[in-house]
């Protein structure tokens, strides 16, 4: 029990007891069990915070623990949304065009039955044809592998390119940025066959379960956010934890010596970013079904830059932060902009907070990134009275950063 | 006129009655007088007498025959039994509202009795039309001249070659005459009787871009499509089509059975018709319904309709391809002389080659202004990134900044021209102050740690965009240039790019001058390089880094502000103006080489050129040539990760 996993990490066990407590919590109010204390589009939206908080601790390593700023791992969260949500589209479609095609006299053939389906889907784009970016679609376990590995491969191949030739800091973020505008700009285009800024809709719908009220549909969904987070969080627990963390948070901190002590700094940071865009795809998979509609808008690159915000606010280097970071910004964010905060009135001016949350988040952002580095993790620090190592040397390993005899240590 | 020598007499003597009533001078021969010499004729146009009115009217220099010539083609002429004067008149219900022919003297009769309508023929019109379109294009109003050769431009016809060309001599206007050889040109070389001459009349357009041309020639060359067993003797033929290639099978057998070359066929939809029409008892030709949910088994009970002699027969596809290759499908010129397509041909294909170079041009200069806008929004960038290696993720909001200032300048003085003065310097200073405040309460504090730089000052995009959207609304604000920036610079019908896009190329310019001004010539520039290479020397030195840091991000902020008008004028106003540039503004940097002002403009000119180039493939999907652009780039980093201009040694700093 001395130097166990568990033990070396006394604060996975907390997080998974205190998500357990809260999914049980959560299922007892929940409409589907009789109880009705939160409804069912707050039940979705807890869905949605819980995915949203697995694509976070997925950014918290590849930012807080490797020190890639990747500002396109949000884009790796909306493929995997898009690759689920052609699967749903696809058999939902099936199924109705099924229903009308019995009106006819003779049963339908095949290709019938892919014209209709291809009619009801791309109609709004002015086509009819299914592109080769659907050719798996009527498959679910085929488009259930895309959700993981379209996102593995393409940040397998983009991490190699950039690692590869030593892309690295703010450099690397800009070029992760332009990846992400690519891609959306890529998802925008109706020739791509993802039915342009319409983008994907009606995926609440799960063709399967049309006997399922919503609240019970929701509430599954729920559950399997809540396991994917929690075994997420496990997953990325023994990753950052052992000789492999020490590793990756030592090219976070000096790369160069890293690579000079012999190891292969490129390969540890392509495994950490292909591994934590995969797990993106996956928080995106379950997200999108829960919110219904998916389009290019999601994938924009400042969708990753909000997702990099919610990390700092939350505390970088530590998974929890992530979660706490990810699930308040985002909770607080649908409760301002929902309209259910009360506007304040200053007399000459009313405050309406769904024009001014963003004002708000902004400055609160700045402030954090300036005075309180350590996000709301710190509290926890400050809590358990653990102060920051003396190592009586440099004032930090980044460039140009002061050395000791410059000035005082704060 | 012999027939009626009685009633010449009268007329004569009532002219001479009317005239002297109109007091006009005896010599001068009216409108009304002609009409009277061809009375007849002018009641009741034929296609024989018209030519004889219109060579008198032609022959007289009376005034109005143009509108005479129109109200006689719209039937509106009208001739008073009682004295044989002819109207122009318009019914009035039961009555006539007359005009005078000559006086314009407008009367009022409650009766159209007494009065008969004249109503030439559709020949005739045609006639009187040409001739109007002769009157109208010597006529003495350069407008209506216009207005003639504008209706020969939007509907050419051979009939007006004559009267065009006669036209010709005594043009006084060098612009309506050059516009009257170009449209004789036209003419020719559609209609002229003469081979030789249109060939000519070709030859002479083969050098012209315009639409204009490009349609007369085309119209020449137009062909019409055919099929025969074997191309008859003396087919003009275009080209023989391949079917498969240039001809679908579908289409091709579709051709022969509207040439009754071949049975027409029955398609899958008729099948299912057929067989839905057929269906007894969940049976169809003895064959079970549920059955029938593929194309064969459909086909097949069919057959069996058929056999049964219940449907027509299906022409099956081997008996298609054969009578489709029993046949040749051609495209011929519905010009029959081959000469004439033949120099049409040579003419095209030189046309095609100008139109080539041209739309090389057109889109080199298209590129070069996507380069300046670029370029001007991104050498902001090259200081406070490229000089100071600050990452400003706000730099897009300043540009916005600068635009909303331009439009609220623009409100409060309304001189398009002055307002675009005062302008720039007012959102320089707007946006030279944003920055200051920004790098004193924000940056100064992070210059250890860039990536948290880059975070707080999206921070601060998303505070600015938030707050331009509550000030200024969501909808797009309109930064209007002034009159003299509107329009566009035509060369030809190819090549022509707007004045406002010329500006921003010289603004581009301008500022170019002036970074490189400020960084090598002036003791800021000096002391701005020698903080950002070493800030510590530099102090020693008894500069002031904080002062010139601060000064520095101001100035870079303030070109942002004026790259805000210049871009706000050329695109609209609105709150995410800003966030559409910054990601291809830090390409720019990236690509172009950090820490160089001459790298800015290489990248700038690099992303501009190619995503113009990807554009020129696929010009209907832009989104596409920013995708593949922004592709490209990502590669590029991979060949040159510093960028096309790489500082060497101790310039590059690490």
């Amino acid at each position: 029990m001395k130097n166990t996993f568990i033990a070396r990490n006394p604060s996975v066990l907390w997080f998974l007891a205190g998500l357990a407590i809260f999914t049980i919590l959560v299922t007892i109010m929940s409409e589907a069990t009789g109880f009705g204390l939160i409804s069912t589009s707050f039940l979705k939206t807890l869905g949605k915070t819980l995915c949203l908080c697995l694509v976070a601790i997925a950014m918290d390593v590849v930012w807080g623990y490797c020190g890639i700023l990747s500002l396109g791992h949000f884009a790796f969260f909306g493929i995997g949304g898009y690759a689920i949500g052609m699967w749903l589209m696809y058999a939902r479609t099936e199924g109705i065009v099924l229903t009308s095609l019995k009106a006819n006299a003779l049963p339908p053939t095949a290709t019938e039955i892919t014209d209709a389906i291809g009619g009801q889907i791309f109609g709004v784009v002015g086509s009819s044809d299914f592109p080769m970016i659907w050719a798996f679609s009527h498959s679910l376990p085929l488009q259930l592998l895309a959700v993981i590995l379209v996102p593995g491969v393409l940040a397998l191949v983009f991490g190699w390119l950039a690692f590869r030739s030593r892309v690295t800091g703010v450099y690397l973020s800009i070029l992760t940025q332009a990846m992400t505008l690519a891609l959306s700009l890529y998802f925008f285009q109706n020739d791509t066959g993802l039915r342009g800024n319409n983008g994907l809709s009606g995926l609440q719908n799960i063709p399967g379960l049309e006997d399922q009220s919503q609240a019970v549909v929701s509430l599954w969904f729920f559950w399997a956010s809540a396991i994917a987070l929690a075994l997420g969080y496990v997953l990325f627990a023994y990753v950052v934890s052992g000789k492999f963390g020490s590793v990756i948070r030592a090219i976070r901190d000096n790369e160069a010596r890293v690579r000079f002590l012999g190891y292969h700094v490129e390969h540890y940071k392509l495994f950490v970013f292909t591994l934590t865009a995969m797990i993106a795809g996956v928080a995106g998979a379950l997200y999108y079904p829960q919110a219904g509609i998916i389009n290019p808008a999601e994938i924009a690159p400042i969708a990753s830059i909000y997702l990099a915000v919610w990390v700092a606010i939350g505390g970088r280097g530590r998974l929890y932060g992530a979660v706490i970071g990810a699930a308040l910004v985002s909770l607080l964010s649908s409760w301002f902009t929902g309209g259910s905060a009360p506007n304040i009135n200053l007399g000459f001016y009313v405050i309406k907070w769904t024009d001014w949350w963003l004002v708000l988040l902004g400055l609160s952002f700045v402030l954090v990134t300036l005075f309180f580095p350590k996000g709301i993790g710190g509290i926890f620090d400050a809590l358990a009275k653990k102060t920051p190592p003396n190592r009586e040397g440099d004032f930090g390993p980044d460039k140009g950063a002061w050395r000791n005899e410059e000035g005082e240590p704060s | 006129m012999k027939e009626y020598p009685m009633l010449r007499l009268l007329l004569a003597c009532l002219s001479l009655c009317v005239a002297l009533v109109l007091a006009q001078p005896v010599q001068a021969q009216t409108l009304q007088d002609v009409l009277q010499n061809n009375a007849e004729a002018v009641a009741k146009p034929s296609r024989r007498t018209v030519d004889d009115v219109i060579a008198a009217l032609v022959a007289s220099s009376a005034t109005g025959i143009p509108d005479f010539l129109e109200g006689w083609r719209a039937k509106e002429i009208w001739q008073r039994d009682a004295d044989g004067l002819f109207f122009r008149a318009v019914e009035d219900g039961d009555g006539l509202i007359l005009t005078d022919l000559d006086t314009a003297e407008v009367t009022t009769v409650a009766d159209d009795d007494g009065f008969s309508q004249a109503k030439p023929n559709a020949g005739v019109r045609r006639v009187i039309s040409s001739a109007l379109v002769q009157f109208l294009l010597s006529d003495p109003d350069i407008t209506r001249r216009q207005s003639a050769l504008d209706a020969i431009g939007r509907d050419p016809s051979g009939d007006q070659l004559a009267p065009l060309r006669a036209s010709l001599e005594g043009e006084p206007d060098a612009d309506i005459l050059a516009r009257k050889q170009q449209l004789e040109r036209q003419l020719t070389a559609q209609f002229d009787e003469d081979p030789a001459a249109r060939i000519a009349a070709i030859n002479d357009l083969s050098g012209d871009v315009s639409v204009e041309v490009r349609g007369v020639i085309s119209q020449v060359l137009a062909t019409r499509q055919f099929v025969a067993v074997d191309v008859p003797e003396g087919t003009n033929l275009a080209r023989i089509l391949e079917v498969g290639e240039n001809l679908s099978a579908d289409d091709a057998y579709q051709q022969l059975v509207e040439a009754d070359l071949a049975p027409a066929t029955v398609s899958l939809d008729d099948v299912v018709a057929t067989l839905t029409a057929q269906i007894s008892n969940g049976q169809v030709a003895g064959v079970d319904v549920s059955t029938l949910d593929t194309d064969d088994a459909r086909i097949a009970a069919y057959e069996t309709l058929v056999a049964s002699g219940d449907a027509p027969a299906i022409i099956l596809p081997d008996e298609r391809a054969a009578a489709i290759s029993a046949h040749t499908f051609y495209l011929a010129y519905t010009e029959e002389n081959a000469d004439i397509t033949g120099a049409a041909e040579d003419a095209q294909s030189a046309i095609a080659g100008y139109l080539g170079a041209g739309q090389t041009i057109d889109l080199t200069m298209d590129a070069l202004s996507l380069a300046s806008i670029y370029f001007l929004a991104a050498i902001g960038l090259a200081i406070t990134f490229g000089v100071m290696g600050v990452i400003n993720m706000a730099h897009g909001e300043f540009i916005m900044m600068g635009a909303y200032a331009g439009y609220v300048v623009q409100q409060v003085v309304p001189n398009y021209t002055l307002s675009i003065i005062i302008a720039l310097p007012v959102a320089f200073a707007v946006t030279f102050a944003a920055g200051v405040a920004m790098e004193r309460l924000v940056i100064r504090h992070l210059y250890h740690r860039p990536l948290e730089t880059l975070l707080a000052t999206f921070g601060i995009a998303i505070v600015l965009q938030q707050l331009a959207k509550n000030i200024f609304g969501t909808q797009a604000r309109p930064l209007t240039s002034p009159d003299w920036l509107a329009g566009a610079w035509v060369v030809n019908d190819v090549i022509q790019i707007s004045y406002i896009r010329i500006a921003i190329f010289v603004l581009a310019l301008l500022f170019l001058g002036l970074i490189l001004f400020i960084l090598k010539r002036t003791r800021l520039g000096l002391e701005v390089r020698a903080v950002t290479q070493n800030p510590g020397m530099a102090a020693s030195m008894g500069i002031n880094p904080d002062r010139i840091n601060m000064l520095t991000f101001g100035l870079g902020s303030g070109i942002a502000g004026i790259a805000g008008v210049a871009i706000g004028l050329y695109a609209k106003v609105t709150s995410e103006m800003g966030a559409d540039y910054i990601v291809q503004s830090f390409m720019t940097v990236v690509v172009g080489g950090v820490g160089n002002v001459w790298g800015t403009l290489a990248g700038a000119s690099l992303i501009g050129f190619t995503q113009k180039g990807i554009e020129f493939f696929n010009p209907s999907n832009t989104l596409a040539a920013q995708t593949y652009m922004i592709l490209f780039v990502i590669l590029f980093i991979q060949f040159r990760p510093k960028g096309i201009v790489a500082l060497k040694g101790r310039a590059a700093g690490d």
